[in-house]
């Protein structure tokens, strides 16, 4: 059920589509910065385990205010966490995308993310599903909430030295 | 060598008298298939913690070396340890990872056992004739014994009991460790679960390693404020000590100031926690109650690490399942406090999700340097790995010999007893 008010309906899919392909680029070249501008301080990036909702009382992968963003993507920047350094190389396709809710200035997408992740000379694959709450401002989208929803999120994983 | 020979029978020339560790330990396979058998199928393995399995007929899936087992609560509050395999064609009788149930059904045929293993029915019983026991047919239960809340289990009916296998001193720290519940008692809130391709005993290591705090974890420690990070320079403080429990299990005691959580609560309440402190105030605890449970939620001030598989790690609980020779499953496991303040469980959480797991500042760090350790091992097959740091100084401690913050008795004391087991 899409309920439009100020929202453009015919330009809509486009526009967020180009803005997640947009941000996947950013990610996928490592321009964290640019990547954090994206963001409504207030907003959480959450990749949390199994289907919980209630992301403040579970245990989450990671469950990210304004702060921790920040100090994640100094870590990844600074250049001596091993992990970081040198990162993986990644390549992500975001698609199958569906705007869920469109209310106000307040936008709902649903999506699906592969990541390949490419280091010590072997390759993983990683698929999700993505939900991303946008905002509609004068300049553009922001981020309001990011929830990574990683298939097995609750079996073994390996270590990330990269966003989703 | 001989024909006659067993192939690993100089241990010596694995785990040097002087502390050097051979490149075969990580990567020989027959080498890996003998611990299975003389140390997981022969020792107190850990296999759950309480609180995962809090009411009857709840149950979790673990394991005992690289064998499946169920880890079941019956009806009478009796915990059992069962291996999961139908006795009839082998399959796994469960798959869920948790829950609760009245029995096990095998998906195959239909076997059908109670939560204590007994075998309660099968499809058309008559084609096993008229002598065909039930009683014998069950699934094959491990001896199962518990101290505070951590329950472990074995294939060895010869074992000692529990409680003298941790012996006094590990007993000791564990009810230190559980003190962070700060007066509630210690609950399994969640878990990260990641795996690495490195052999197990490269994790048994590190969990009594503090060297490599400061250089693996300098990123770490550069998101801290002040006041904790210098609370995570326990190496050049010097304060700490890192000590042989005997039975392969050591402590490595970083802040030696929060080993027991009950002393020192009229010291000043961390910055960190002072929202938390007011918090609870709010909430109508009274302020000696707060300062318990603001102190708990830093968690103990030491690792306990416990041969072979179980580590308790200043406020979670680390576990190793080895899977091959190069591949070891990591379980970090966030504890809370069962019925406490829901904003304390919540901090607990987020400092769990800011070092631990496959996106934490501190696990992705390890994970890679322990992979390195796995691929290094593939050159220099004749260069010893050197675990004999610290032997300069060492000093007798309550049960074996303790040394500084930074040395490796701890992975001493594995290995001794690695050896005296492989010995058998």
């Amino acid at each position: 059920m899409t309920e439009m008010s100020k929202i453009d309906t015919s330009t809509l899919l486009p526009q967020v589509t180009a803005f997640l392909w947009a941000e996947a680029d950013l990610l996928d070249r490592k321009e964290y910065d640019h990547w954090l501008d994206l963001w409504q301080p207030e907003g959480f990036y959450t990749l949390p385990i199994g289907d919980t909702t209630d992301f403040a009382n579970a245990l989450n992968l990671c469950h990210d205010n304004d702060k921790m963003r920040r100090d994640r993507i100094e870590r990844f920047k600074q250049g001596f966490s091993i992990s970081s350094a040198p990162p993986a190389l990644t390549v992500r396709t975001v698609s199958r995308i569906v705007i869920e809710k469109a209310e106000g200035d307040v936008i709902t997408v649903r999506s699906a993310e592969h990541v390949i992740e490419d280091k010590f000379g072997r390759q993983r694959v990683w698929a999700a599903n993505m939900t991303h709450t946008l905002v509609v401002t004068d300049t553009g989208f922001v981020i309001r909430a990011k929830v990574v929803r990683l298939l097995n999120s609750d079996g073994m994983l390996n270590s990330f030295s990269y966003l989703f | 060598m001989s024909l006659d020979m067993p192939k690993f029978s100089d241990l010596d020339a694995l785990y040097s008298p002087d502390a050097k560790v051979a490149t075969q330990m990580y990567e020989d396979p027959e080498l890996f298939k003998l611990e299975m058998d003389k140390i997981f199928r022969k020792t107190w393995v850990w296999v759950a913690h309480d609180s995962e399995f809090p009411e009857k007929g709840s149950f979790k899936l673990s394991h005992v070396g690289l064998e499946p087992v169920i880890v079941v609560r019956d009806r009478k509050g009796v915990i059992h340890v069962m291996l999961n395999r139908c006795r009839h064609r082998a399959a796994t009788v469960c798959e869920v990872k948790k829950g609760k149930t009245s029995s096990f059904q095998c998906p195959y045929h239909g076997w059908g056992y109670g939560l204590d293993g007994s075998l309660r029915a099968l499809p058309y019983p008559e084609q096993y004739g008229d002598d065909f026991n039930k009683e014998q047919h069950g699934l094959q239960r491990l001896r199962t014994e518990s101290y505070n809340g951590m329950v472990f289990a074995t294939f060895n009916d010869d074992l000692e009991p529990l409680v003298d296998f941790l012996g006094p001193e590990v007993c000791r720290y564990i009810d230190l460790f559980m003190k962070q519940g700060g007066g509630f008692p210690v609950k399994v809130l969640g878990e990260h679960q990641f795996s690495v391709p490195m052999n197990w005993k490269v994790q048994l290591e590190n969990t009594t390693d503090a060297y490599h705090f400061p250089v693996v974890h300098k990123s770490f420690m550069q998101s801290l404020d002040g006041q904790t990070e210098e609370i995570f320079r326990f190496l050049e403080t010097g304060k700490g000590f890192v000590e042989d429990l005997g039975n392969g299990h050591s402590v490595m005691a970083m802040i030696p100031e929060l080993i027991d959580l009950d002393e020192n609560l009229d010291a000043p309440i961390p910055e960190r926690f002072t929202d938390l402190a007011q918090e609870l105030r709010d909430e109508g605890y009274p302020e000696d109650q707060v300062k318990k449970i603001v102190r708990a939620v830093g968690g103990a001030g030491f690792n306990l690490n416990l041969f072979p598989n179980v580590s308790f790690s200043l406020s979670f609980f680390r576990v190793l399942t080895p899977i091959t020779v190069e591949k070891t499953d990591i379980r970090h496991i966030a504890l809370g406090m069962d019925g406490g303040p829901a904003a304390a469980n919540q901090m607990r959480l987020r400092l769990h999700e800011h070092f631990q797991g496959p996106m934490g500042f501190g696990s992705p760090d390890d994970a890679e340097v322990w992979e390195r350790v796995q691929r290094g091992t593939k050159g220099g097959e004749d260069l010893p790995v050197l675990v004999n740091r610290g032997l300069v100084d060492e000093v007798p401690g309550t049960l074996g010999p303790r040394g500084h913050i930074s040395a490796e008795t701890g992975m001493r004391a594995a290995y001794k007893m690695w050896k005296g087991m492989m010995s058998q």
